[in-house]
């Protein structure tokens, strides 16, 4: 077993154990934790393939700011332990128990089909997905799409302050 | 064992021995020289307050962190009953992982095998993300505790420092644009370049250019939050939350918040030293351009010392002295400043640094794309524009268009918002 297939084990492990935590956590904030290092870890197998792009922007978009205003809100709402969320129905549980079955098989024929093939693995074209190319795509063919998306997010800013700041 | 490294992986350092001889100098480092930091600090600060510090254990009480420590491990190590467990056990070491991985792309010298630990095309991009997770040790810390002014300790610092990291980002993009690279050792390489590219025998640090100069200021100033340092300490200031998000926490665990705070102090200071000083430069000085007037000048000493002075074994020494510069400069301005009030901690931050910083990105992309003439032309047009709102606004002020003013101007002390408030 070569050293990279040892490392992405590892992390494969800690990934399925972090987001199996997100579900299972009682305590939000356990959860959120849990989600945090799942993030993280995504982030890691990013780096392990080279796409340090993509890993760098897991990183700083979602485990350093979106779960941040995630335990946020958690804490400013002070949530408890959902005691609320046991399900009586048998009959729905077993529903649940069922499509649940499904989407593992999915998804593990997904991944177990190209190792079975002994594929090399995906690998993308030089220098795909480095910075400089990813700029030059998001500033020059897509620099329409990406303004609109930020005055979108312009106006969602506006319009939260508004809501936030409206008085009777 | 060196040599044989060194035969086998001769330019590159691309084998894992050499990364894990980068990891083992970079540990090393920050774990050998945090003890000196604090005694450094404790130091500096008692001379500032016109005291004299720990002098009594061990020459100058150079052996007073040892002492500290010692103390430190044989503490009890208390557990509040109704914490958390799990996280109050695991804050600490979430706190001290950002403060070590950040030193992965911070450049100490021109040897490409032992430093930085990781060369990747991303560096700066690194250091903004992984700075963004050392709020979550202070968060999870101060609601481990299960305590209100650990918490309030905890939601300060996340809002402190998702505020500040904005303007920090900012600042090094104006950087990233005038460089053209995210790779921190090319952000130090281009700064031994003319300075201005007209003055040979100066180096083109960045704080010595004018868009330089002005994120680096921003950038010093983020730091000095994203650290929560003095006077930005809020998260723990000791007179209102008494310490803040590490008051539950004692012996060992105190003690590893406390080596991520100054192991991350010692970092900022290095990519301030690297992105805005001329990295492992020690002075704005193009030493093989003098070297080779001095040769001109038939004064071989001088040129052999010169080039020794800029050279690859005397780096490491003067980007370390630019650290422990960062250190001071982080001690006087504890020792100098009062602690912000938080709303002027967010004004500070979203009404000046930002926009600050973003009109400094404008002014870096006109600079590169059209010159110096339309920079200097369009920032009169500015200049005019924004002395047009101002005399606006304060037109508007003077009419007493209150409901507009709530919206801009949220100050709760002037008499003004308080009639509004009142109706």
């Amino acid at each position: 077993m070569s050293l990279g297939v040892a490392v992405f084990l590892v992390m494969a492990i800690v990934i399925v154990l972090s987001a199996w935590g997100v579900v299972v956590a009682r305590n939000p904030v356990r959860s959120a934790l849990s989600l945090v290092i799942n993030f993280f870890t995504l982030a890691l197998l990013y780096f392990g393939m080279h796409f340090d792009l993509l890993g760098i922007s897991q990183i700083l978009v979602y485990t350093g700011l979106i779960m941040m205003l995630f335990l946020f809100c958690i804490l400013l709402l002070n949530l408890g332990a959902p005691d609320t969320l046991f399900e009586p129905s048998l009959f729905k549980r077993s529903i649940a128990w069922f499509t649940g079955g499904v989407l593992v098989l999915a998804v593990a024929s997904q991944v177990i089909g190209p190792l079975a093939v002994a594929d090399a693995g995906p690998s993308a074209p030089q220098g795909f997905g480095e910075a400089g190319s990813v700029g030059k795509a998001l500033f020059t063919g897509w620099v329409y799409a990406f303004e609109i998306a930020s005055v979108l997010l312009l106006v969602g800013i506006v319009g939260s302050i508004l809501l936030a700041k409206r008085r009777d | 064992m060196l040599e044989t490294l060194a035969a086998t992986e001769p330019a590159q350092g691309d084998s894992v021995w050499w990364a894990l001889l980068r990891i083992a100098i970079m540990l090393g480092f920050v774990l050998a020289i945090v003890p000196g930091l604090i005694w450094w600090e404790r130091r500096l600060l008692s001379w500032f307050q016109d005291r004299i510090g720990p002098n009594r254990v061990g020459p100058f009480g150079l052996l007073q962190p040892i002492a500290d420590g010692v103390k430190l491990f044989f503490k009890e190590d208390i557990t509040p009953a109704t914490v958390d467990r799990l996280l109050y056990f695991l804050a600490p070491a979430i706190a001290l992982f950002p403060a070590f991985a950040i030193w992965a792309t911070i450049p100490w010298g021109p040897d490409a095998r032992l430093t930085p630990i990781a060369d990747v095309d991303v560096g700066i991009l690194y250091i903004l993300a992984i700075s963004s997770l050392g709020v979550y040790g202070l968060f999870l810390g101060g609601w481990a505790s299960n305590n209100k002014y650990s918490l309030l300790g905890g939601l300060r610092s996340a809002a402190q420092m998702v505020s500040y990291e904005l303007a920090m980002g900012v600042a090094l993009a104006c950087v990233i644009l005038a460089t053209g690279s995210l790779r921190l050792t090319e952000v130090v390489n281009m700064q031994f370049e003319p300075l201005w590219g007209v003055v040979p025998w100066m180096q083109n640090w960045f704080i010595l250019t004018p868009w330089g100069f002005v994120a680096g200021i921003i950038f010093l100033i983020t730091m000095v939050a994203e650290t929560n340092r003095a006077p930005f300490d809020l998260p723990e200031a000791e007179s209102e939350l008494i310490s803040g998000f590490h008051t539950e926490y004692s012996s060992m665990k105190f003690a590893v918040f406390f080596m991520g705070e100054y192991a991350t102090m010692l970092a900022f200071s290095g990519i301030f030293a690297a992105v805005f000083l001329g990295g492992w430069s020690p002075l704005p000085l193009n030493w093989e351009y003098l070297a080779l007037r001095a040769n001109d000048a038939s004064l071989p000493w001088l040129a052999s010392a010169l080039t020794f002075i800029g050279g690859p074994i005397a780096a490491p020494i003067w980007m370390v002295g630019k650290m422990f510069g960062g250190i001071t400069f982080y001690v006087w301005l504890r020792a100098t400043l009062p602690r912000l009030r938080y709303d002027q901690l967010m004004n500070v931050g979203w009404k000046y640094l930002l926009p600050i910083a973003a009109l400094n990105f404008v002014v870096v992309a006109i600079w590169m794309q059209f010159g110096w003439f339309a920079l200097l032309g369009a920032l009169v047009v500015l200049f005019l524009l924004y002395v047009n709102v101002v005399v606006f606004l304060a037109r508007g002020r003077r009419d007493g268009d209150d409901e507009m003013l709530t919206l801009v101007n949220p100050q709760v002390h002037t008499e003004k918002t308080i009639e509004v408030s009142r109706s």
